[in-house]
C-alpha cells in the first residue's frame, strides 16, 4: 500500500469538507447583511449554488478544466475532483452576495450552470488546468496563484461588476437627490458567525491548494500556508478595527469582518511563499482597500449589500500583485495574470449576464423588492412570527 | 378621572414602575414605542456612510387614576423617576376620561378602577 497516496488523499478530502464550511459561512454572512424580508431567497439562492455549480462541474466543468478524469496519479481522482469542486460555488458567491436582495433565482441559477460549467474552468484551464493558451501570448500558467486569489477571488469579483452594471442598485438605495441611503444589516451574530466560518474554511482552501502533505518538505509547506493564511486574517481585522475607529470613531464590526476577509483572500495568491511576518503587511493593505473602497463603491452607486467589491475583487487583484512584490515571482507575470483573468471574464460575464436578463429579468421589479423577494419567489419567510404575535 | 400618558427612555421603565407603585397606582399599561422629539433623532454610522434613525425606542406608560390627587402624585412620582437630565427624557400627557368600565364584573366609572 502506497502511504504517500493515502495520506495525500485523505489530506484532499479534509481540505475540501472545510472547503464547503464555507457554502453555510457565505449563507450566514449574506442572510445577516441583509434585510429579514430577503434572508429565505438568499438562503435558497446560496443552496442552489452549491447543487447546481458543483454539478454543472461533475458533469462537464471539471473535465474541461483538467482535461480528463484521470490527468494525475498522485492522489485518489475522485478526492482531486472533490477537492476542485469544491471551489466552484465560491466563485458565484461572491458574485450572488453582492446582488442580493434584488435578484430573481431563477436568472441567478442560469447564470451558476453557465459559470460552473465553461466560465470558470476556462480559467481554470488556463492557470492550473490543461491549459489550452500554451505556448499563446496569451499563455499566464506562469502566475504565481496558490489557491485563486485571481482565479477564483477576482473571477468572482469580475463576474458580480458585470452584474451590478447591468442590475442596478437596490431599491431605495439611492435617493431621488443621489444622496446615499443607508440600508442597514438585520442581524450581526449571523455576519460573525458566517465570517469565521469563511475564515476556517480558508485553511482547506489554501492549505490543501499545496495539494500534498506525506513528505517532511509538503508538510511544511501546509503549516507555513496555513500560518500565513490565518496570520493575514488577524491583521485584516485588527487593521480595520483601528482604520475604522480612526476614521469614524465607531467600531463596525461589518468592516473589521470585511477587513479580515479581504486580508485573507489578499494572502490566496502566496501563502507558500511568504516568511512568517510578511502576512501581517499583505493582510492590513487588504484591510486598508476594504476600508477605503466600500464607501468608494458606494459614491459610484455600485450597491454591493456584502461588501463582495473591495473583499473579493480588490483583494483578489492586490493578493496576486503581492506575490510580485514581495517574492523573487516577476510583478509582469503576476500583472499579466491579473489582466488576462479580467479581460476574459469581465466581458464573457457581461454578454452571458446581459443575455439571460433579456429572457429572464435579474432585477426583481420594484414593488417586489419592497414586499421582499422572500414573499414573491420563495413564499415563506425567514423570520415570520417578527409581525405575527398571536 | 384622569388618564396619564408618559412616553420615557426603555430602561427608565423599572425605576417608574418602582416609583409609581410606592406612590399606591394599582395598575398600568405600558407598550413599546418609537418617536422622536424636538432634537429629530440621532444619526449613526454603517459601513462608512452616515444615516438618521429619527424614530428611537421608547416606553410608553398609561395608567387612569380617579382623582386629580392621585393624577398630581402619578405625575409627580414618573417626573422624578424617569428623569436623566439628557436629551430625550420624554413627556407627561394627563387628561379627562369620561368614562370606564371594568369588563369582567361591567362596575363602572370610580369603582372599575
Amino acid at each position: 500500500m502506497d502511504m504517500h497516496y493515502v495520506i495525500d488523499t485523505f489530506f484532499s478530502l479534509f481540505a475540501m469538507t472545510l472547503i464547503i464550511l464555507m457554502v453555510p459561512g457565505f449563507a450566514m454572512l449574506e442572510a445577516g447583511l441583509v434585510r429579514t424580508k430577503n434572508v429565505t431567497s438568499v438562503l435558497t439562492v446560496n443552496t442552489m449554488i452549491y447543487a447546481v455549480a458543483s454539478m454543472s462541474f461533475l458533469l462537464i466543468g471539471y473535465q474541461y478544466a483538467f482535461g480528463s478524469w484521470d490527468h494525475q496519479d498522485s492522489i485518489n481522482k475522485y478526492a482531486f475532483f472533490l477537492f476542485q469542486m469544491a471551489f466552484v460555488g465560491k466563485v458565484i458567491n461572491i458574485m450572488s452576495g453582492g446582488v442580493s436582495e434584488r435578484s430573481r433565482i431563477i436568472p441567478l441559477v442560469i447564470f451558476t450552470v453557465i459559470i460552473g460549467a465553461f466560465l470558470y474552468p476556462t480559467i481554470v484551464n488556463i492557470t492550473w488546468g490543461a491549459n489550452f493558451l500554451s505556448g499563446t501570448f496569451l499563455d499566464i500558467s506562469s502566475m504565481h496563484d496558490l489557491a485563486g486569489s485571481t482565479v477564483i477571488h477576482s473571477t468572482g469579483g469580475w463576474a458580480l461588476v458585470a452584474a451590478i452594471l447591468i442590475m442596478g442598485p437596490r431599491r431605495g438605495r439611492y435617493k431621488k437627490s443621489g444622496a446615499i441611503q443607508v440600508i442597514p444589516a438585520s442581524n450581526i451574530p449571523l455576519v460573525v458567525l458566517g465570517a469565521f466560518l469563511l475564515w476556517i474554511g480558508w485553511f482547506g482552501f489554501n492549505g490543501g491548494s499545496v495539494g500534498a502533505i506525506s513528505t517532511k518538505e509538503n508538510a511544511d509547506a501546509v503549516a507555513l500556508t496555513i500560518m500565513n493564511t490565518n496570520t493575514a486574517g488577524l491583521s485584516g481585522a485588527i487593521t480595520a478595527w483601528l482604520l475604522t475607529y480612526f476614521r469614524y470613531k465607531k467600531f463596525d464590526i461589518t468592516m473589521i469582518l470585511n477587513g479580515a476577509l479581504g486580508g485573507l483572500v489578499a494572502i490566496t495568491a502566496g501563502p507558500d511563499l511568504y516568511n512568517i511576518y510578511t502576512p501581517i503587511l499583505i493582510g492590513a493593505i487588504g484591510a486598508a482597500l476594504v476600508v477605503l473602497f466600500v464607501p468608494i463603491f458606494d459614491r459610484l452607486k455600485m450597491d454591493d449589500p456584502v461588501g463582495a467589491l473591495s473583499v473579493h475583487l480588490v483583494n483578489g487583484i492586490w493578493g496576486t500583485l503581492a506575490v510580485g512584490i514581495f517574492t523573487e515571482v516577476s510583478f509582469l507575470t503576476q500583472l499579466k495574470g491579473v489582466v488576462v483573468v479580467g479581460a476574459i471574464v469581465f466581458p464573457l460575464s457581461f454578454a452571458i449576464i446581459y443575455s439571460i436578463n433579456k429572457v429572464f429579468q435579474l432585477r426583481a421589479e420594484d414593488d417586489e423588492q419592497l414586499e421582499g423577494i422572500d414573499a414573491i419567489e420563495c413564499g415563506m419567510e425567514a423570520y415570520p412570527e417578527f409581525k405575527r404575535s398571536i | 378621572m384622569k388618564k396619564i400618558e408618559a412616553i420615557i427612555k426603555p430602561f427608565k421603565l423599572d425605576d417608574v414602575k418602582e416609583a409609581l407603585v410606592e406612590a399606591g397606582i394599582e395598575g398600568m399599561t405600558i407598550s413599546e414605542v418609537k418617536g422622536y422629539g424636538r432634537q429629530q433623532g440621532h444619526s449613526e454610522l454603517y459601513r462608512g456612510a452616515e444615516y438618521v434613525v429619527e424614530f428611537i425606542p421608547k416606553v410608553k406608560i398609561e395608567i387612569v387614576v380617579s382623582s386629580q390627587e392621585f393624577a398630581d402624585k402619578a405625575v409627580e412620582a414618573i417626573m422624578h423617576s424617569a428623569k436623566t437630565g439628557k436629551i430625550g427624557d420624554g413627556k407627561i400627557f394627563v387628561s379627562d376620561i369620561s368614562k370606564t368600565i371594568r369588563i369582567r364584573t361591567e362596575e363602572e366609572d370610580e369603582d372599575a378602577l
